[in-house]
């Protein structure tokens, strides 16, 4: 019997904060006391004095970049940074190479991160064969393998009818098809916002339209067919009052925002750093301004990271030629503390419960309570630090928040009731 | 002192003014019988060209041979960039060889100011993307103000394909720094997105203003614009946005015809209007040594 306890913390409840221990016995929540909770010396004792003890972290968009792509980040490296920004279950997804686009490559992705042990890893199924936008993939195979979101992640599904077979043949799996909604003709070579930043430097543009025009496509399409959309990383103000129009209407749409798309603008292109370079593209103040407004009025169900590691060699290229994405597993909870001013329940409805329903892992994730599997992450919400490239856990080190000095840390990780973060430390 | 040459708006008034008036020392070398100064002797400079521009090229290295610096050309196709080398490895593998300035042609905006970051040589741009062309920017206001004493209160009008053109940028900031007011005549489709910030006007009618200008500065147009829909036809654009013969008739005597090159005449520019007295293209390309001899004196001629 191995057995943990949380001691002293503020347990973060969907309707009240209180002061609580918390016992793990086994891998489960045995016991949830408001009096301090006495254990043999054997247990190990973890210190939540002035923390926030709540739900296990999800992201519903991390790339793991395995298989095809390991130099700049495995599943196993992918999971330390995820454990260590605070999450015990990451959604994978498909844009590998291969593409996660059938049964194979899909257990080979579970099996890895089985070894890894560090968080749930599950995987995002492609829509189309090797993402291409052609055919379908097999979906019914893949969500037999306990798969239930897809995507093409990367680019959007562009041509309108396949997008809307998916959605009639989706629609009774039990799963959602995710978008990133990037409509390639408006989008066409752009690099960056198109405003006036992009006309001042003298880069490509891509308008916020591109985005928009999927989103209203997509709505329509959920209209038609009946089946749950999720949006993936939302960046302009347009698509956040059409997801809340959508919502009001009752359609099945979720959606998700990145913490760059709430914390930098672009502006931050000036320097022409291409670590700023990411799709879709930093936007203007005011589509942060209503990035935050939707994650306040939950029009926005999750921060999702869309961690996207890439090795220096990728990135240390023109604008034009660099590889867009970058880093955000061990920087959103931080971000999200400093720069959304919410309650500690409104946190981890956006970073732990939301997108637990967003992935369909609610069985495991989202709710800490006596006799769940014990997934938990402690924040501390006043704890200083500066982001150092060098010291992340994520095997590539393009962070745009480099230097930055964060208010709030992960102080421990419980993952199915093993301590994989403990003061802000890898364990394993 | 000055460390690089990435953008206009480093320069300001007062370095635009510098370096014209250092042009001028540097215009009288040109004419000598034996036209090169010790200057920069010991100096390296490497014309490091990621996109084709001849002209730009032998421009910067003949001002550098002038000054009796070293010259290194490093050609891309034939280079290892095309076997997928990082823009940076190539830059420190340059510089491992031990160099003074690099000057760099690329297809994209901002790779001076990447290259600058990583380089402890001096870099000029010598043109990024749609971004700027500072040099061509200085060698058009030494041209205009070679015939008009100075550009304070000169009405310049830069007609064309302002959206994809570095050499527009780099002219708006040193025509309105140096006291000229800017007008911009385009259709929609070939101006920036936005032009927030901007010190222009914006014209769309081409006739409205060609008998009013001091300056009348032509945009190359390319062909695949009318293949992006950016223009129904390259016809239709020369009759709305062309400096045609007829439409150069009506010009004053005084004002001033400019153009960048290379020109495709019949398009952009009347078959005839090149060869007009007050066309001033080819003293535009003369001058070019000779501003970049200024820019890559102050750059590199100052103690170490």
């Amino acid at each position: 019997m191995t057995s943990i306890v949380i001691r002293g913390g503020t347990l973060v409840q969907e309707q009240q904060l209180t002061k609580a221990d918390v016992l793990v016995v086994d891998g489960v929540v045995a016991q949830i006391s408001a009096k301090k909770i006495s254990v043999p010396t054997t247990a190990t004792v973890l210190d939540a004095t002035d923390c926030w003890v709540g739900p296990g972290l999800v992201d519903v968009h991390t790339h793991l970049r395995e298989p095809g792509n390991e130099a700049a980040e495995t599943v196993e490296t992918g999971s330390r940074a995820a454990a260590m920004g605070g999450y015990t279950a990451v959604i994978a997804m498909p844009n590998t190479t291969p593409a996660i686009d059938n049964v194979a490559v899909v257990r080979q992705v579970l099996q890895l991160g089985e070894r890894a042990g560090l968080v749930d890893v599950h995987v995002a199924g492609a829509i189309t064969v090797g993402r291409m936008g052609v055919q379908l993939a097999p979906m019914a195979e893949m969500a037999a393998l306990g798969v239930r979101l897809f995507t093409d992640d990367g680019t959007g599904v562009q041509d309108n009818r396949l997008m809307r077979r998916a959605l009639e043949y989706a629609s009774r799996l039990g799963v959602t098809l995710a978008q990133h909604c990037e409509d390639a003709s408006l989008a066409e070579a752009g690099v960056m916002h198109e405003g006036a930043w992009s006309s001042r430097l003298g880069l490509p543009g891509q308008p916020a339209e591109a985005e928009e025009v999927m989103v209203s496509r997509d709505i329509a399409l959920c209209r038609r067919t009946g089946a749950p959309v999720h949006f993936l990383h939302m960046s302009t103000a347009g698509s956040v009052e059409l997801i809340r129009r959508a919502k009001a209407e009752g359609l099945p749409v979720t959606a998700e925002a990145a913490p760059h798309h709430f914390t930098l603008t672009d502006a931050a292109l000036a320097t022409y750093d291409t670590v700023f370079k990411v799709h879709p593209p930093l936007r203007s103040d005011a589509d942060v301004v209503a990035v935050k407004a939707g994650l306040a009025d939950g029009t926005i169900d999750a921060i999702a990271t869309d961690h996207a590691p890439h090795t220096a060699e990728t990135k240390e290229r023109s604008m034009l030629d660099a590889a867009p994405g970058m880093l955000g597993l061990e920087t959103a909870l931080s971000l999200a503390l400093t720069e959304l001013q919410c309650t500690p329940q409104r946190l981890f409805a956006l970073m732990s419960s939301g997108p637990a329903r967003v992935a369909r892992i609610t069985d495991t994730h989202g709710l800490l309570a006596e006799g769940r599997i014990a997934n938990i992450t402690v924040v501390d919400p006043t704890l200083g630090w500066t982001v150092d490239p060098a010291r992340l856990a994520s095997k590539a080190r393009n962070t745009p928040f480099a230097g930055r000095a964060m208010t709030g840390r992960v102080r421990h990780t419980v993952y199915a009731g093993v301590v994989t973060v403990a003061n802000a430390q890898a364990q394993r | 002192m000055m460390r690089h040459l990435l953008s206009v708006s480093d320069l300001g008034r007062s370095g635009l003014e510098d370096l014209l008036q250092l042009t001028d020392s540097f215009m009288e070398v040109s004419t000598r019988q034996v036209p090169k100064v010790p200057a920069l002797v010991g100096k390296t400079v490497v014309s490091l060209f990621y996109e084709d521009s001849t002209r730009t090229r032998l421009s910067f290295e003949t001002a550098a041979r002038r000054l009796s610096a070293d010259v290194m050309t490093f050609g891309v196709s034939s280079s290892s960039v095309n076997k997928g080398e990082s823009l940076r490895d190539t830059v420190e593998t340059i510089e491992a060889m031990g160099i003074d300035a690099l000057v760099v042609r690329h297809k994209a905006a901002g790779v001076p100011v990447q290259i600058a970051r990583w380089s402890q040589a001096s870099v000029v741009n010598a043109g990024d993307g749609w971004h700027e062309h500072p040099t061509q920017a200085l060698l058009d206001c030494y041209t205009i103000r070679s015939h008009r004493g100075r550009l304070d209160g000169l009405r310049i009008a830069i007609v064309g394909d302002v959206k994809h053109s570095r050499v527009a940028r780099s002219n708006v900031l040193a025509f309105s720094a140096l006291g000229a007011e800017v007008t911009l005549v385009a259709p929609p489709t070939l101006l920036p997105p936005s032009l927030e910030g901007w010190p222009v006007s914006v014209e769309h009618d081409l006739d409205a203003i060609v008998s009013k200008v001091d300056v009348i500065y032509v945009l190359r147009m390319q062909l695949e614009r009318q293949e992006q829909s950016l223009v129904p036809s390259l016809r239709e654009y020369t009759s709305l946005y062309g400096l045609t013969d007829e439409r150069a008739a009506r010009l004053s005597s005084q004002t001033l015809v400019m153009h960048p090159g290379p020109m495709n005449r019949g398009v952009e520019i009347g078959g005839t209007v090149p060869d007009l007295p007050n066309a001033v293209i080819t003293q535009q390309v003369s001058h070019g040594v000779a501003v970049r001899m200024a820019v890559l004196f102050r750059l590199l001629g100052g103690p170490k």
